[in-house]
């Protein structure tokens, strides 16, 4: 069987709840005509028409409004934002709008707002930011962050057929570089589930996105000295699946918080925190994160680089971790 | 060009009741043609070598625009340019080995490696690096302009930004707020009719952005962006009027972008007509032309200025080439200040 992309799973996703939800349809900047700059929704005007496909005005705002308002009315939106750095723009229409209705008068806002996010492809400071983080400190939100194919499908139809706001971001490193086979019957992934991608005893790495393949390549090489990490992929940020962290921290005492956005306030502070109000008794080591520094992701590649956790990194504090 | 708005004043290409004085018109051939080279070797060589990475993006058939209006700007007044606005950074004295080395991602560069192409900035030549998000250099400029208001400063703000940015809320509310405070700011719109792939009419409901300006209380008037003598002189009717306390002005350059979005794309979106008709509007053919009919500059004469921009450009693409790129180190320093 054909092996599918990550970029082409999450097409599949939308394309798929598409045919069999006629309330679903999408809107964002060069999605119709051009398909889309990453070409997530290509073939979808094609397909569905214009009514379904909808080319806005460079206007995150109003496209995050308007999708608002067509979910208060039963439609179920996917909105683009070309790259996720623009998602700043709507930052309001997020935050106060869709996040908050629920609450305060009851009314439920399912959109999807999806986008690209994240570094290693020399974008510079304004299309390689990671900004779950603004979301997941907004309670009302639902945030996920998929690192396979597999869960890019799932996790777009599963935020689809959510009732509540969810914020979607697939990391564009990852998406031609990651494909593998898909199941051909439906499926989804459950929003706020973990998935253990290596079992191991020593060491926990809890990462999420395109560093799981970081903390895997790590996790080979370690073998190598006798050293055993388990990879646990978070998926879900907002809800985080609390009994699998917990979980895994129980069984291997030694804990490593890897992710690719900024130190402070990433969310490895988040995790520290509830690990060591709850599994405290059983770390035999302090909790390390692993993260970019805290500054803009810079463009220049050795800079870049620089800016980006590594291999390396994950292995060097693992051996330090092991020594306890 | 027509308007729909009766308060949008629209000037017909015929020639301008004042030209520039000869330096200024020779200078700006000079300007158009360095743009239109550097940008070449940029997409078309550097870029396709590897030696710029990222994303690339280039004012092919827009050169009159920033050239025309940042022409006669003065050392005090300041410049945010857009994406597409080479000519504003060439201008305002930004040498091409600085800008060849920002693209390269060295340390000599406008960033020193921070951020990449167009995205630079230059206090020292006031001009203020615009960051990804379309129009949130608008509101700025109001700001800057309500500066020199505030301080009694004979200074002007140019503003650049294309079609699809005038969408943006950032958008709607610094022209508003520039045009409530009546301060010195020059809003110069390059609308190229596609907003990467999206076309004007999927992009307003109105004919001109510049019947926009008419909600906001501010002049708006209409130019052929392909005239570069036509851009000089909106723009420095509305120079003026920002200069005697009159307030902003919004002026809308039709033109045409004669390449993709960025480096990547080709466009195949845009009916290949169109790329046709604006070809024979080309800027700098067209200028050459004046030039030459003026009897300012001969055919060898303007053959010359396109073969020494070019060896300019070699010269500084070999230092660019082998300037350092930043110490990975370098990724810490200056998120704040550090004295
Ligand atoms: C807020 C925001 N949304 C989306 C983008 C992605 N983007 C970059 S350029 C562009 C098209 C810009 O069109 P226009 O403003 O007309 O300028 P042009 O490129 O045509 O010169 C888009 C959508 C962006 N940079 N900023």
């Amino acid at each position: 069987m054909a092996l599918t992309t990550y970029v082409e799973a999450i097409k599949q996703g939308i394309w798929e709840e598409m045919e069999s939800d006629e309330r679903v349809f999408v809107l964002g900047e060069d999605v119709g005509i051009y398909g889309g700059a990453f070409k997530v929704t290509a073939g979808m005007l094609e397909k569905f028409g214009e009514l379904r496909v909808i080319d806005t005005p460079i206007s995150e705002s109003a496209i995050v409004g308007a999708a608002i308002g067509a979910a208060l009315m039963g439609m179920r939106p996917v909105a683009e934002m070309q790259f996720a750095d623009f998602i700043s723009c709507a930052f309001d229409q997020i935050t106060n709008f869709a996040a908050k209705c629920r609450y305060r008068w009851g009314a439920g806002v399912p959109i999807v707002v999806r986008g690209p996010s994240g570094g290693g492809v020399h974008g510079g400071p304004f299309h390689s930011q990671n900004p779950e983080m603004y979301f997941v400190h907004t309670p009302g939100l639902k945030v996920v962050c998929p690192s396979t194919a597999y869960d890019a499908k799932g996790l777009i139809k599963a935020a689809i057929r959510d009732p509540d706001p969810v914020i979607y971001f697939e990391h564009k490193f990852l998406y031609r570089r990651i494909k593998e086979e898909l199941p051909t019957e439906d499926y989804i992934v459950p929003i706020g589930k973990a998935a253990i991608r290596r079992k191991g005893t020593d060491i926990s790495v809890i990462t999420y996105g395109a560093m799981v393949y970081t903390a895997l390549d790590a996790a080979k090489e370690l073998e190598k000295e006798g050293i055993e990490l388990e990879v646990l992929d978070l998926r879900s940020l907002l809800p985080f699946d609390k009994e699998a962290v917990l979980d895994s921290v129980k069984r291997t005492n030694k804990v490593i918080l890897l992710h690719e956005d900024t130190e402070i306030g990433g969310f490895a502070g988040e995790l520290a925190a509830v690990i060591s109000e709850e599994a405290f008794e059983y770390l035999d080591g302090p909790i390390r994160r692993i993260t970019a520094p805290n500054t803009p992701v810079p463009y220049s590649p050795p800079l870049e680089e620089f800016f980006l956790p590594k291999v390396a990194d994950v292995m060097r504090v693992a051996r330090e971790l092991n020594a306890y | 060009m027509k308007t729909l708005n009766p308060n949008v004043v629209v000037r017909e290409t015929a020639q301008p009741a004042v030209l520039p004085p000869e330096k200024t018109l020779l200078d700006m051939l000079y300007y158009m043609q360095m743009t239109r080279e550097l940008e070449f070797r940029i997409e078309r060589k550097l870029y396709r070598q590897g030696k710029i990475v990222g994303g690339v993006y280039v004012g092919r058939g827009q050169e009159a625009i920033a050239v025309g209006s940042c022409i006669d700007t003065l050392a005090a007044d300041v410049v945010c340019p857009s994406h597409r606005d080479m000519g504003a950074f060439l201008i305002r004295g930004m040498s091409v080995r600085t800008i060849l080395a920002q693209y390269m991602a060295r340390k000599t560069g406008a960033t020193r490696g921070r951020d990449g192409n167009m995205h630079m900035g230059d206090m020292k030549h006031n001009l203020i690096a615009f960051v990804s998000m379309l129009g949130d250099n608008v509101p700025v400029a109001a700001g800057i302009g309500m500066s020199f208001k505030m301080r009694h400063e004979d200074r002007v703000v140019l503003c650049f930004f294309g079609d699809g940015a005038t969408s943006r809320g950032d958008w709607h509310e610094g022209i508003n707020m520039a045009a409530v405070m009546k301060v010195p700011v020059v809003y110069i719109c390059n609308n190229n009719q596609y907003a990467y792939s999206t076309p004007l009419e999927r992009q307003m409901a109105v004919e001109n952005v510049a019947d926009r300006a008419e909600a906001y209380g501010l002049p708006g008037e209409i130019v052929d962006g392909n005239n570069v003598i036509d851009v000089w002189g909106a723009a420095t009717r509305a120079i003026n009027r920002a200069r005697s306390g009159q307030g902003p002005t919004l002026i809308e350059c039709k033109t045409f972008r004669m390449t993709g979005h960025s480096a990547h794309d080709d466009a195949g979106y845009v009916p290949s007509a169109l790329f046709q008709y604006w070809e024979e509007r080309d800027p700098i053919a067209r200028h050459e032309k004046f030039l030459i009919e003026r009897g300012l500059i001969t055919r060898e004469g303007a053959d010359e200025v396109k073969a020494g921009v070019n060896r300019e450009i070699d010269a500084a693409i070999q230092i660019a080439e082998n300037d350092p790129f930043p110490e990975p180190e370098d990724c810490l320093k200056d998120v704040y200040y550090e004295g």
